[in-house]
């Protein structure tokens, strides 16, 4: 198994452990934070097995698609914290209320 | 003249116009709403444009900046991209329209600017050529729409927002991964170049389920819609009306050609299909069913469309046999859903505005008062029911022409109990807006333009009935559909 590899591994438990934390946290910020460590996962996926080839050097393109990636996760992130803070000040609590939800 | 008009690149103006103005309305607000109509309206000749250059050249390529397709970013455009586009700018141009007297100045500030970068962003969607590309596309249209969904700041929208923000950023994030596994198995991000290095393999199986999971997501699909009928229903009414029509039905889009060029030729008889298409039984069924127990026209209307979506995806068990039938129809409804829904929003919003509520039993003698927006919602319903000889007609009765000749008879069930249900829900609807409410109230006025942006839209959804021929035959530009029947 080489290195590569086992940096994708991580990047898939990463993706696993935010997806399980975006379901079982209640607080936006924690699901916000979730999202985050989900793309951060993906990321790893990317940059990890763009050098999967042992000799050759890496694969240029991921590391471009990681880096459009995180300006869009940035641009998300803002927006979705200044949501969260505006659903906190409309409802007291930064949290969504359950009965949208069937 | 013809030949200076084929030279343009239509493509990229569609692209950098909307985002060229919306940048100009953030920056002089008080150019927002001419400004914004007058692009909306240049979007719709644009779109003429080039498909006037598809039909004479055949299927259209731009390689944005010289560069071509492994290493550039291609723009790409055949029958099925035209549609969609030309859907995008007769219902824009209709919403915004109605969007001039609709919001107040204040508003007007903030939905100008969003709403351009969210046409741009469906433009450049319809356009793209590669994966990653409409991964970018995806974001930019995801994060616009929920922007316009929190416009009011009331506290259902901004909850309603919140929901839909995170669906939609673990949607995205779902097919980024897909995308992330495709390019790594097989080196490129280009849908042309995939469709001929595909092979079964896990790899393919896992992009297949990361990225369907993703943009069912996205689609709303049973049991995936819990987030669309709190964002449609508390979003104003110009901005549900493009959320149902456009925003879905691009997810449904990048799904369909996906569908067609990666994965359903090597998959396609492996039951994914039928899986896709229980669910859409499943979402029409389920959407109907809470349509009629709603008592507020704009939750009634949102949970419509969970229904609607679902006849899109009846298509796939069909198509292994019947391909091109079962294809046009999946298209054909989604594009009179688009004029019809938009329609049926912007109706709910006038009612809104002259009633004060959207209560469906307080509607109070709405066909006397404001016959064009009743008239309106007729004609939408008719498309919505699939009532000769409305667009929705032609795409349902080629959906149950396909599942007649293959004997599926769940499918025929499904589609004609879907089809009364939608009846009952809208006449639950139109029955009330002849009688008088219990309490009377005093009407308020709603503008000329807001009643007739509603009923040209409506009437695009029926006219569409008598259009199938042309149509049809500009779907087949590029053959988009024949090329998805099974590999050996």
């Amino acid at each position: 198994m080489s290195t590569a590899f086992l940096y994708a591994l991580v990047g898939v438990g990463l993706f696993c452990i935010g997806l399980y934390a975006l379901i079982v946290h209640a607080h936006l910020l924690r699901k916000i934070l979730a999202i985050n460590v989900m793309g951060s996962g993906v990321f790893l996926v990317l940059v990890a097995l763009a050098n999967r080839t042992e000799n050759l050097s890496p694969d240029p393109v991921p590391h471009a698609m990681v880096i459009t990636g995180i300006v869009v996760a940035i641009s998300a992130t803002a927006l979705a914290l200044t949501l969260m803070l505006k659903v906190a000040m409309e409802t007291g609590r930064a949290e969504l209320p359950d009965e949208g939800r069937e | 003249m013809a030949t200076i008009f084929l030279a343009i690149p239509w493509g990229v103006i569609l692209i950098l116009l909307p985002l060229a103005t919306g940048m100009i309305c953030f920056l002089w607000p008080k150019l927002a709403k001419i400004l914004g109509v007058m692009t909306t309206f240049a979007i719709v000749p644009s779109v003429v444009g080039l498909g006037w250059q598809i039909a004479s050249n055949g299927v259209y390529r731009y390689a944005i900046g010289g560069w071509s397709a492994p290493l550039g970013i291609e723009l790409y455009a055949d029958g099925l991209s035209l549609l969609m586009l030309a859907a995008t700018a007769l219902v824009g141009f209709g919403v915004s329209v109605y969007s001039v007297a609709y919001f107040e100045r204040a508003a007007a500030v903030r939905f100008w600017p969003i709403w351009l970068f969210l046409l741009a962003a469906l433009n450049a969607l319809f356009l793209s050529a590669d994966i990653f590309n409409l991964y970018v596309t995806l974001e930019l249209m995801g994060l616009a729409a929920v922007a316009l969904t929190a416009l009011t700041g009331s506290k259902e929208a901004l909850t309603g927002a919140m929901r839909y923000l995170l669906a939609t950023l673990l949607g995205s994030l779902s097919y980024l991964f897909g995308v992330a596994l495709l390019y790594l198995s097989y080196g490129s991000v280009d849908i042309a170049i995939l469709a001929t290095r595909v092979i079964a393999s896990p790899a393919v199986w896992a992009a297949l389920g990361l990225m369907g999971a993703g943009l069912l997501l996205k689609t709303a699909l049973f049991p995936l819609h819990f987030w669309l009928p709190p964002a449609h229903a508390s979003a104003p009414a110009p901005v549900s009306a493009l959320l149902s029509a456009l925003v879905v039905k691009a997810s449904f889009y990048i799904l369909l050609r996906l569908w067609l060029t990666i994965f359903g030729p090597l998959v396609g008889g492996e039951g994914v299909d039928t899986l896709l298409g229980l669910l859409g039984a499943a979402a029409v069924l389920w959407g109907s069913f809470q349509a009629l127990r709603q008592t507020r026209l704009k939750l009634l209307v949102a949970y419509s469309t969970v229904a609607q979506v679902g006849y899109l995806f009846l298509a796939f068990p069909l198509a292994a046999a019947a391909g091109v039938t079962a294809w046009s129809a999946a298209v054909y409804l989604a594009l009179s859903h688009a004029l019809a829904k938009a329609a049926m929003f912007l109706v709910a919003g006038n009612l809104l505005r002259f009633g004060g509520h959207d209560r469906i039993a307080d509607l109070d003698r709405v066909v006397q008062r404001l016959p064009l927006t009743a008239g309106a919602f007729a004609l939408a319903s008719v498309s919505i029911m699939g009532l000769p000889p409305s667009g929705g007609f032609i795409g349902k009765w080629l959906l149950l022409e396909a599942a007649l000749a293959q004997g599926r008879w769940g499918l025929v069930a499904v589609m004609i109990l879907g089809g009364l249900l939608a009846a009952t829900y809208v006449f639950k609807v139109l029955g009330h807006t002849f009688t008088q409410a219990d309490v009377p109230h005093e009407p308020n006025l709603v503008p000329a333009s807001m009643e007739w942006a509603a009923l040209l839209l409506a009437l695009g959804a029926v006219l569409l009935g008598f259009l199938a021929s042309p149509v049809l035959a500009l779907v087949g530009i590029g053959d988009v559909f024949s090329a998805s029947e099974v590999r050996p």
